[in-house]
C-alpha cells in the first residue's frame, strides 16, 4: 500500500516492453522511457519460456 | 522476403502493411511474424509463398504482390528503410536498445513502472520479473492464464505495487497517459478501472466539463471475479482513499462476484470522501445513499460526479439536447426508413461500450445478441470487434478498421437492417483518424441503401477530448458529413438508436408525450 502511494508522489519512468508505438508516445510527451527490444524468448515456444522462468526464479531463490 | 530472428511488434507492422499498401504498383502487401496463427492469414489471402510457410515465430515475414518485379523490389525496400528508421528513433544517439527488463533497469536505474504489451503467453513471466525487481506493472497483454493473474497479484499485494491487468488499456498515473489513454487534464478525480473503454468514456466526458484526474487505475476485466476476488480493486481503493489529491473516487466496470461487491461496498461506505460505482449490468438503478452514488449507465456516473463535486442533486436524464430537437431528428430519420428495416446493428471497439449499448437497448427492443452469426441476422445485435475471436492474428479495431468497415458493408446489403450504432475511440495509441477511416464505409452504406429505397441510419459517439491527438471536434464533423447522427455519449446514441428501431412509443417512454 505504501509503495502505491509513493508511486503517486514520484515522477514516472518507465521501461516498455512490447508495443513500441507506447514508447514513442511517453517519449514525445517528455516521460523518461526506456524500450526494450524484446522477442519471444526460447525461440517462441511458451512451454519452453515458462520452464527457463521456472528455472530461473529457482536460481534466485 | 523473411528477416531471421527479427521480432517486430503487431503495431509496427501493421503500421509497415498499410504504408506499403499505398504504393504505385503494390496489389497486396502483408508484413507479419511467423506464427501459426498469421501464416494461416497469409494462406487466406493467398499470400502463403513456401518461404513464408517455413518461417519460423521470431522471423518477421514480408510477402508483396505487386504488378511488376521492380515494384516489389522497391517496396521490399521501402520496408527496410522503415523499420531501420523505427529503430533509430527508439535507440536516439548511438544508444543500443536492451534486450532484457534487467538490462532496461540499468540504462533507467530509478525506473518505477514497467509497461508490458508482449504477446500473452510470455506476459506473465515479464510481469513477474518486474514485480520481483520492485517495479510497479501495466500489463496491457490481454491472453494471459487466470492463475498467472491470481499468482501475480498476489506477488504484487505482497509487495505493496501495483499490478494493472492483464488486458488493461487504459491508465493514467501522475497525468501520464499510458496505452490508450485521452489526452485529459490532471485533477482531483481518481479512478478504479476494470474496463478501459468505460473509463475512457466516464473520463472525457468529465473532461468536458472541466474535471481532470488524480489517478485512473486499471485493474484488468477480471479482477472483480471470484476467482481474483478483487485484489487489486482494493489496493488501489485504499490508495486513492489515502491520496490527498483525490477528492472523489469512481469505479468503474462490470457486476462483481457477489463476495467482491460486498467487499468493495464496504470499502467504498467506508471512504471519507464522495464515491461512484459504475458497475454496469441488468437491472441496475441509478442511485444515491449518503456519499456513495450508483449509476446505471457510463455517462450516469460523470453526471453523478459532476454532481457531487458541486454539491447538487443528481438526476439521469436520456439525453442532453432538447427533448423538441431529439424529435424532430427522429422524424426526419423515420421518414427516410422504409418500416421493415427497424433492426438494430451495433459494431463496436470498446468492448464496455458494446455491453453499454446492449444494456440499453434490451428493456425497449428485447433480446440483443452479441455475436454475428446466421442465427443472428434479422436480430437486434452489438458486437465488440475487439472481443478475442476478433482479433486473433489482427490489431485491435481501435487500430485497424478493416473489419469495421467489412461489417458496415456487410450490415448495407441485410434487407432489415436500419441502424447502423457505432462507437470512435480517440486517444494517444488509437488509429490517427478513426473517423476517416469509417466515414467512407458508412456514405458507401448509406447510398447504397438509399439506391434501394431503404434508407439506412447510422447513430455514433466519439469518446475522446478536444486535446486528443485527433481532436475531438474535427473526428465528430466527420462522422456528421458522412450522415452520421453524433451523440454526445454512448448511452445517448443507444437510446437513440432504441428510438430510431422502436418508433414512437419509445421515443414517448424516453421524452414523454408531450410537445412538438
Amino acid at each position: 500500500m505504501a509503495g502505491i502511494g509513493d508511486l503517486f508522489r514520484q515522477e514516472i519512468r518507465v521501461i516498455n516492453l512490447g508495443l513500441e508505438a507506447f514508447a514513442l508516445t511517453l517519449e514525445q510527451l517528455g516521460v523518461p522511457v526506456i524500450h526494450v527490444a524484446w522477442s519471444p524468448p526460447a525461440g517462441g515456444d511458451p512451454r519452453k519460456a515458462a520452464l527457463l522462468a521456472a528455472l530461473a526464479d529457482e536460481e534466485e531463490e | 522476403m523473411i528477416k531471421r530472428s527479427a521480432y517486430q511488434d503487431s503495431v509496427t507492422l501493421l503500421g509497415l502493411a498499410r504504408e506499403l499498401r499505398t504504393r504505385n504498383g503494390v496489389l497486396e502487401a502483408a508484413a507479419l511474424m511467423g506464427s501459426p496463427a498469421n501464416k494461416d492469414l497469409l494462406a487466406q489471402s493467398g499470400l502463403l509463398t513456401t518461404e513464408a510457410a517455413a518461417a519460423g515465430v521470431n522471423d518477421l515475414v514480408i510477402v508483396i504482390r505487386a504488378d511488376s518485379a521492380e515494384a516489389a523490389g522497391a517496396a521490399l525496400s521501402q520496408a527496410e528503410a522503415f523499420l531501420g528508421a523505427r529503430q533509430r528513433r527508439l535507440e536516439g544517439a548511438g544508444r543500443r536498445l536492451p534486450r532484457t527488463l534487467e538490462s532496461a533497469r540499468r540504462h533507467l536505474p530509478d525506473a518505477n513502472l514497467v509497461v508490458i504489451s508482449v504477446p500473452g503467453a510470455f506476459a506473465a513471466s515479464e510481469a513477474r520479473k518486474a514485480l520481483s525487481l520492485g517495479l510497479h506493472v501495466m500489463l496491457f497483454s490481454d491472453n494471459v492464464a487466470l492463475e498467472d493473474e491470481v499468482a501475480l497479484k498476489e506477488l504484487a499485494r505482497r509487495r505493496g505495487l501495483l499490478l494493472m491487468g492483464p488486458d488493461c488499456g487504459t491508465a493514467i498515473l501522475n497525468g501520464v497517459p499510458l496505452g490508450f489513454a485521452n489526452a485529459v487534464p490532471r485533477g482531483r478525480v481518481g479512478f478504479v478501472a476494470a474496463s478501459g473503454t468505460g473509463l475512457q468514456q466516464v473520463m472525457t466526458l468529465l473532461a468536458a466539463r472541466g474535471e481532470g484526474v488524480s489517478q485512473a487505475i486499471g485493474v484488468g476485466g477480471r479482477d472483480m471475479t471470484e476467482q481474483v476476488g478483487g485484489v487489486m480493486t482494493l489496493q488501489a481503493l485504499d490508495a486513492l482513499g489515502a491520496d490527498p489529491t483525490t477528492e472523489l473516487i469512481i469505479v468503474v466496470g462490470k457486476p462483481p462476484a457477489p463476495l467482491v461487491r460486498g467487499q468493495v461496498e464496504a470499502r467504498l461506505r467506508a471512504m471519507q470522501k464522495p464515491c461512484v460505482m459504475a458497475l454496469l449490468g441488468r437491472g441496475v438503478r441509478g442511485r444515491q445513499e449518503g456519499s456513495l452514488a450508483t449509476a446505471a449507465t457510463l455517462e450516469d456516473a460523470s453526471e453523478a460526479a459532476m454532481a457531487m463535486l458541486q454539491g447538487v442533486a443528481w438526476t439521469s436524464r436520456p439525453f442532453s439536447a432538447p427533448p423538441t430537437e431529439i424529435r424532430t431528428h427522429l422524424q426526419a430519420v423515420w421518414k427516410t426508413l422504409a418500416p421493415e428495416r427497424r433492426v438494430v446493428r451495433g459494431l463496436y471497439a470498446g468492448g464496455t461500450l458494446a455491453h453499454e449499448a446492449a444494456l440499453i437497448l434490451e428493456p425497449f427492443l428485447g433480446p440483443v445478441a452479441t455475436t454475428l452469426t446466421p442465427e443472428s441476422a434479422g436480430r437486434h445485435s452489438v458486437v465488440d470487434l475487439g472481443s478475442d475471436e476478433f482479433t486473433l492474428g489482427r490489431a485491435h479495431p481501435m487500430l485497424d478498421s478493416s473489419l469495421r468497415v467489412q461489417a458496415i458493408h456487410q450490415a448495407a446489403r441485410e434487407h432489415d437492417v436500419g441502424v447502423l450504432l457505432l462507437d470512435v475511440v480517440l486517444g494517444h495509441g488509437a488509429a490517427a483518424d478513426p473517423a476517416g477511416d469509417v466515414a467512407p464505409a458508412i456514405e458507401a452504406a448509406r447510398a447504397e441503401a438509399r439506391d434501394r429505397g431503404r434508407g439506412l441510419a447510422v447513430v455514433a459517439s466519439v469518446i475522446g477530448t478536444a486535446r486528443d491527438p485527433q481532436g475531438r471536434e474535427a473526428q465528430v464533423a466527420r462522422l456528421g458529413a458522412a450522415g452520421a447522427w453524433v451523440l454526445p455519449s454512448n448511452a445517448q446514441a443507444a437510446r437513440a438508436a432504441a428510438c430510431i428501431a422502436g418508433g414512437e412509443p419509445v421515443m414517448q417512454s424516453l421524452l414523454g408525450s408531450g410537445g412538438a
